[in-house]
């Protein structure tokens, strides 16, 4: 289909589905795990994890910083889930002490917004972006987004009994960020939204 | 912190499906699950990258020092581990035992392992695992004890390996024993596949979605007797998703030096270069016990059927 390579950061996490994904659409995928890995790349996609796992790993192998570099330099960038908090400038929920983040993303993250596993839940989203049929969304022990800077576009929210209305997928400019796991379901169109992104940030 | 979202305004919301359940150990691949007794364990595990804890009240070196019947551990305790960290906590039911996975799941753990490492609860039931929202994963020796787990609702399967021997040969020879004959069922034809499923125990809808998707249909790790950087390496080439590790750590010498190690290990086991620079200066490995000198009656393994 198009020319373009993306990366998934293979330092933990659900890498291997989103290698499927990008290969069922017939993108070149390539897993990074070191900084010379993402020399070459249209695109990056930080996978589902544990985000304070990746952080450590990240941070041992000098990729915090080139990763840093990457988003600042506005390279199209998604992350799902660990990604997402991953991504964002503002974290809440971190574990004792606190952990890296990427940063880039203007918003505020609350990790585990959704709970323990017990909590964790499939549901049916209406995403304008992506049109009809709604998406098929799983979230596992999943953030949500609690604050957005300016210029950040609300793909799709949530709504609980209480009022309370959370963020689960915004689009930034070059940043893409899902709460949820487009990976674990058969639905291609998220990783072809991703795609656009970078064939057309490819072409500028 | 749980939030009500039933009818929320964006669709139906549903919990406790097997897609959510096999969700979050596909999010622990590729990461290493610490066996940790206390609250401080469990930070020392969480900062050296460990992608959940196992709450236990004796690792399982212990439990074959000091004999006698194993349980689930305190409540108390897992809530303070719980409290502790922020990545996932499992936590051991015995084998059968049903009303000590209730109270696991009322405690708020977010998987069950239910584990031979403990003392069997039923000799002829393991729990039925679809009553449960909580999501649990099972130990096996070979294809078709993995696939009976999953029938009864396992989400992740493990080696059972040797637990508490810090010898990683009988974990290698169950991961063996599963891939190899994965790969015998691909060139299997639907004729073979029946008399297959038969001669290995396993449900027959189970074995047929393996031969097509090449693998399991849940993540596998590998678990007992993993206690080294190589060792974890050596589990993630012959084909393992991530890796448990139990006793290896906090009998080890330096328990935080060696968990980073392997979390290193399990990213990079394909770099002999990065596993060797890992490797070093690790300090004491835990002593181990060698398999073949064990009596036949103090093996774990042979729990569960």
């Amino acid at each position: 289909m198009s020319g373009v390579t993306i990366g998934v950061l293979a330092l933990q996490g659900a890498f291997a589905e989103h290698m499927k994904m990008l290969r069922q659409l017939g993108v070149t995928a390539r897993e990074v795990r070191k900084p010379e890995e993402l020399d070459g790349l249209d695109g990056l996609i930080i996978p589902g994890g544990e985000s304070t796992s990746m952080a450590l790993i990240a941070e041992r192998w000098g990729l915090v910083q080139p990763l840093k570099a990457w988003v600042g330099a506005g390279k199209p960038t998604w992350g799902t889930c660990a990604g997402m908090i991953l991504l964002s400038d503002r974290a809440t929920g971190q574990k004792q002490g606190g952990q890296s983040l990427i940063g880039g993303l203007d918003v505020t993250v609350n990790r585990n917004y959704f709970g323990r596993q017990i909590d964790s839940f499939e549901a049916d989203l209406t995403v304008p972006a992506l049109g009809a049929p709604p998406v098929h969304a799983v979230f596992i022990r999943a953030p949500a987004i609690t604050g957005t800077g300016a210029g950040v576009e609300v793909l799709a929210d949530l709504t609980d009994n209480a009022g309370q209305t959370v963020a689960v997928a915004v689009q930034s400019g070059p940043i893409l960020a899902t709460a949820f796991h487009p990976e674990l379901t058969d639905d291609l169109r998220w990783h072809a939204l991703f795609v656009r992104m970078v064939t057309e940030s490819d072409a500028d | 912190m749980s939030k009500e979202l039933n009818g929320h305004k964006n669709g139906q919301v549903e919990k406790g499906t097997f897609a959510v359940k096999a969700g979050l150990a596909q999010m622990l691949k590729g990461g290493v699950i610490m066996d940790v007794v206390t609250p401080e364990q469990a930070r020392i595990a969480e900062e050296a990258g460990a992608c959940a804890v196992m709450a236990l009240e004796r690792v399982p070196a212990d439990i074959r020092r000091d004999g006698g019947v194993s349980r689930m551990s305190d409540p108390e305790m897992i809530k303070g581990i719980i409290e502790a960290v922020t990545i996932p906590v499992m936590a051991k039911a015995r084998i059968g035992h049903f009303v000590e996975a209730q109270i696991l799941e009322a405690l708020g753990v977010d998987y069950i392992d239910e584990s031979e490492v403990l003392t069997p609860a039923d000799e002829e039931h393991h729990i039925n695992k679809h009553k449960f929202g909580v999501p649990f994963v099972c130990g096996c020796r070979n294809l078709g004890e993995a696939l009976r787990r999953i029938g009864e609702g396992a989400a992740m399967i493990r080696t059972k390996g040797e637990a508490g021997t810090g010898n990683v040969v009988e974990a290698v020879r169950h991961a063996r024993a599963v891939y190899g004959d994965i790969r015998r069922l691909q060139t299997m034809d639907e004729d073979e596949l029946f008399a297959f499923a038969k001669e290995i125990r396993a449900p027959y809808a189970l074995v047929k979605e393996t031969a097509s998707l090449g693998r399991l249909p849940v993540v596998n790790f590998a678990a007992g007797g993993v206690a080294t950087p190589a060792d974890a390496a050596l589990m993630m080439q012959l084909g393992v998703d991530g890796v448990f590790v139990g006793s290896g750590i906090f009998k080890s010498g330096d328990p935080a030096k060696r968990a980073y190690a392997i979390v290193q290990a399990v990213t990079h086991y394909n770099d002999p270069k990065i596993l060797a620079e890992i490797s070093a200066n690790l300090g004491e490995a835990m002593v181990g016990i060698n398999i073949d000198t064990l009596p036949e009656a103090e093996k774990l393994a042979h729990r569960g059927w």
